[in-house]
């Protein structure tokens, strides 16, 4: 075989490995309209199934009548949860060890809940088939407020009630009233209080992070083929973990496990909305089932933002304590977690409230306490980690807003503030106060980076004379300057300590080198959007020595991919990474046995050098990877295998902890509450980089998530529980004309315990985002005597903080 | 239901001719019955943009419209602006720029901005972001979609300048 490529640096650029922005594989079939969606999928005979709702948010029912639906044209069968009894699918596990009912049994939680299935032979047909199923509510009283839940006699879930009245422990322990879900607390809480009761300075604050929604542009859908003949039931759908959906799948249906295939086609987006389970897979399931037929079961939008897994909505009140010059001895934290109907969240098990518990941020605290009370209401279920690290938004804005208060209490510059407290780098590996130990960081380096490429002493000298101009009637418009530092966890997660379902989150890649040199790779994980295929196959160029170009990536099919978590919480890159550098490392390791076979020299002989094995001091005598793939399997080697194959089950030791530092520099009109964005710079420490272009691209869309959900983004209910933001029209996504220009940048520091050094970076920039644009909002009325404002900062929120200001005068 | 209407389209360059019920949606029609899956359905309230297809020389969301508006008219989605062989600059440029994530937006977004360099060839960024206001992208941040209408603006207009 020839080798055209000589030069090293030709050899290097042909492999198109680590480090280089190498071009998206993905994109052909998406610039081309052939991408291939849930939506996109069509079987012979396939039938669609839709949901009658409830248009109340707590009622009971009474009866349903689904007769003059049966008589629609084209409506094959109605499902209610009293066909669903039966086979004791009318109830499902939710992943946070509760339960939660596919179809109403008996009354409904929420508004928009799934009361009947109607299936029928199209979108058409199901839609008149909804119109006609008569159900008979009796309407309850309903309780949308969590502090309210916590006091009322109103039983939410009289499932979870005995019938003497007694309160049962749930999933996660003792609960305190017959609304109240769990309490979890992380830290020491008498030395917390001791330290701040004796403090020289406390800074307390009480925040509402809103209800919001990952709200991807494709709604979550499935279709479900039951083949009677095999047994065997095919399940195509918008999973973002398609092997514990098989699991689940398996688990509630009876169904073996080996004779159900999941498999997620491509993802228009996901955000943490696709991890769980939701009714209409379980619906689509038993359709298919009892027509005989495939069912295919897609949501519309407003099904997707009144029923599909919300974000956020968690009532946080803190009490940070310090010196008098800025040295931070403790902090407290206590949540409020509306959690809705049913607790549905897509957390580690044994994390009621995922990773709220690095709300220490990247400081040095000694001493912090965490509690959280998780809460039933009569909201949706489903609560999940929006483009975050299982509540790490939450914690990481809760820190960050509370270092702004603390500046104000102390009257000091909220940088300076957070200079003088960051973890220093040779404190790293670092255990924070409430249990995690951080892997690697170097603060202060990013720090000044930042400050200094915005020129921060600039910025602060405009905005005093802003502050000036405005108070001479010269402007009307206010300067805020926005700061925020971050530490994202993520790469759930060590099987020791993350599980989902009891599935403990490890990752897989399994390789194939085909004799020609080209290769397959298959992985647990499945890509939403990320570019997996382009980037998992640059790993593996490095590491194995063919080029990216020749290495096809494989995800998301059960019947062929090894077993894996799947893909949210930034766990692609630190796990499924990590598995395919180590699963790349074995195929290397036999290849340099096989080279040196051919090169006739001893194993230890030889090294790796870019695309081959070379003789030690002889760089003429070598055997490209190429030529080793094709020995691999014409020739017989003493003592080793034909072939050249590997697959490795990654459990990482720790998490990963990306950081970074982020400046908004932003212009409020007082008068409109229109806020401009004149800046943004991002930096970012993912430590080793993989493809720098789609890096910078994950960048952009997690800034552009971050100032959607600060600024205007909310899930609204009105008393009665009535989704007041249920279509596009009310619930706010960002359009090119909102959108600034973001200037990334970034430093590297390695995971010392991953293969490769990466840590992951998608939801980094949501997550330092977030707090980065409220605290520039709140920054510019800082002068003015403002400490704290709630998101979301739309128009009118702004406004009236002026107002109440006397800015308006 | 019998009270179907007949329907005459052009998709494409391609004459297609049934009867529908007045109440069928064009999203609808042409991603069930004449299997044009390039445009997607994001919201159903022509907020999103993933449907985006031109009818007769105007962008329009297909989402809200019935076939039967439809009627007699030519559509063209992003199945009808280039192939694997013949790209569309815009195709080529949304690629080489990183101007799309997931893609379930891109097709709309493709064709939309085709649409509108057609009216404007050389658009200044403020009007390419006022020009794709009706599309909606989670996943990018729009600066890479930007990025790619600017740089196949400008090889449109080379290669249209080298054939005078």
């Amino acid at each position: 075989m020839k080798d055209e490529v000589t030069s090293r640096e030709d050899r290097v650029a042909n492999l198109k490995g680590m480090g280089c922005s190498r071009k998206r594989v993905e994109d052909a079939r998406f610039t081309q309209g052939k991408g291939n969606y849930v939506d996109d999928i069509k079987l012979d005979g396939m039938l669609f199934g839709d949901f009658v709702r409830s248009p109340y948010a707590h009622a009971r029912i009474k009866s349903i009548d689904t007769a003059a639906a049966l008589e629609v044209p084209g409506v094959l069968a109605v499902l209610t949860a009293d066909d669903l009894r039966p086979l004791g699918l009318h109830w499902m596990p939710t992943l946070a060890g509760d339960k939660q009912m596919v179809l109403a049994d008996g009354k409904v939680l929420f508004q928009g809940q799934e009361v009947a299935f109607v299936v029928a032979e199209d979108r058409y047909a199901a839609a008149d088939g909804i119109e006609l199923v008569e159900v008979d509510y009796e309407e309850l009283p309903v309780i949308v407020d969590p502090f309210e839940a916590l006091q009322s006699d109103v039983v939410l879930r009289e499932d979870l009630v005995a019938e003497d009245g007694s309160i049962p422990d749930g999933a996660h322990g003792p609960r305190k009233h017959h609304n109240h879900i769990f309490t979890w607390e992380a830290g020491d809480k008498a030395p917390t209080e001791e330290v701040i009761a004796n403090a020289e300075v406390v800074a307390e604050e009480s925040m509402y992070y809103h209800r919001t929604h990952p709200c991807p542009l494709e709604t979550c859908g499935c279709v479900a083929s039951m083949d009677k003949v095999n047994g065997k039931l095919t399940l195509w759908g918008t999973f973002q973990a398609p092997h514990a959906i098989r699991t689940v799948v398996s688990l509630i249906s009876g169904i073996e496990e080996h004779n159900i295939r999941v498999i997620s086609p491509d993802i228009g987006g996901g955000f943490g909305n696709k991890v769980g389970a939701y009714p209409g897979y379980v619906c689509s399931v038993v359709a298919s089932i009892v027509t005989g037929k495939p069912v295919k079961w897609i949501e519309d939008r407003m099904d997707n933002l009144m029923t599909t897994a919300f974000a956020r909505d968690y009532h946080m009140t803190g009490k940070i304590s310090a010196t008098k010059d800025g040295k931070i001895t403790g902090l407290h934290c206590h949540v409020t977690a509306d959690h809705g109907g049913f607790d549905a969240c897509a957390d580690p098990t044994k994390f009621p409230a995922g990773f709220m518990n690095i709300c220490t941020g990247s400081y040095d605290i000694p001493t912090a306490f965490l509690e959280v009370d998780g809460v039933y209401t009569n909201k949706a279920p489903g609560g999940v980690s929006y483009r975050c690290s299982f509540r790490v938004t939450e914690a990481v804005y809760f820190i960050e807003r509370m270092i702004e208060v603390l500046a104000i209490k102390l009257d000091m510059d909220a940088a300076e503030l957070r200079r003088i407290n960051f973890i220093k780098k040779e404190q790293f590996p670092y255990t924070a106060a409430l249990g995690w130990e951080y892997d690697s960081g170097d603060y202060h380096t990013a720090w000044d980076k930042a400050l200094k490429a915005v020129d921060y002493e600039g910025l602060r000298a405009e905005q005093a004379q802003r502050v000036e101009d405005f108070k001479a009637g010269k402007t009307r418009k206010l300067m805020g300057i926005g700061l925020s530092f971050f530490t994202e966890i993520v790469g759930a997660g060590p099987v020791k300590n993350c599980d989902i379902l009891g599935l403990g989150m490890f990752d897989s890649c399994e390789i194939r080198i085909h004799p020609t040199g080209s290769a397959i790779a298959r992985l647990g994980t499945i890509s939403q959007g990320q570019g997996h295929a382009t980037t998992f196959a640059q790993i593996l160029a490095s590491e194995i020595g063919l080029p990216a170009d020749s290495i096809t990536i494989e995800e998301g099919d059960t019947d062929t991919a090894p077993y894996g978590l799947g893909t949210y919480g930034s766990r692609s890159t630190p796990v499924a990474g990590a598995a395919t550098a180590m699963a790349g490392r074995k195929i290397r390791a036999k290849a340099q046995m096989i080279a040196a076979y051919l090169l006739e020299v001893h194993d230890n002989d030889v090294e790796f050098d870019v695309d081959r094995f070379v003789v030690k001091g002889a760089p003429e005598k070598f055997k490209t990877m190429k030529e080793i793939a094709f020995a691999a399997y014409n020739q017989a080697i003493p003592g080793i295998e034909p072939g050249l194959e590997a697959v490795s089950y990654y459990d990482p030791p720790n998490m990963t902890y990306p950081f970074g530092a982020y400046v908004c520099v932003m212009d409020i009109d007082v008068d409109t509450g229109v806020t401009e964005i004149r800046r943004f710079y991002a930096l970012d420490d993912c430590g080793t980089r993989i493809n720098p272009m789609i890096i910078e691209g994950q960048v952009h869309g997690g800034l552009t998530e971050a100032l959607a959900v600060a600024l205007g983004q909310e899930i609204a209910y009105d008393d009665m529980g009535n989704v007041k933001t249920g279509t596009l029209m009310d619930f706010f996504l960002p359009t090119a004309w909102e959108v600034p220009n973001y200037e990334t940048d970034f430093t590297v520091t390695p995971s010392p315990h991953h293969p490769i050094g990466a840590k992951g970076v998608g939801e980094s920039p949501h997550v330092g985002g977030v707090p980065c644009f409220s605290n520039a909002v709140q920054d510019a009325f800082r002068p003015f005597g403002n400490t704290h404002t709630n998101m979301p900062h739309d128009h009118w929120r702004i406004w009236r903080t002026a107002n109440e200001l006397g800015l308006h005068d | 239901m019998s009270n179907k209407m007949h329907i005459k389209l052009n998709v494409n360059g391609k004459d297609e001719e049934f009867l529908a019920e007045p109440r069928e949606l064009l999203i609808y029609t042409l991603r069930e019955r004449l299997n044009i899956t390039g445009p997607h359905i994001g919201c159903e309230t022509s907020h999103c943009g993933a449907c985006t297809m031109t009818i007769d020389g105007k962008s329009v969301k297909a989402c809200t419209m019935f076939v039967a508006q439809a009627s007699g008219k030519s559509v063209t989605t992003i199945e009808g602006l280039g192939g694997p062989d013949d790209l569309h600059p815009l195709q080529s440029a949304f690629k080489e720029h990183h101007g799309l994530q997931c893609g379930y937006c891109t097709p709309g977004m493709i064709t939309r901005a085709a649409k509108l360099l057609e009216e404007n060839p050389n658009p200044s960024e403020e009007e390419i972001r006022f020009g794709m206001a009706g599309n909606i992208c989670r996943c990018t941040g729009y600066q890479n979609i930007v990025k790619s209408i600017q740089a196949a603006a400008t090889e449109m207009n080379a290669a249209k300048e080298a054939a005078e």
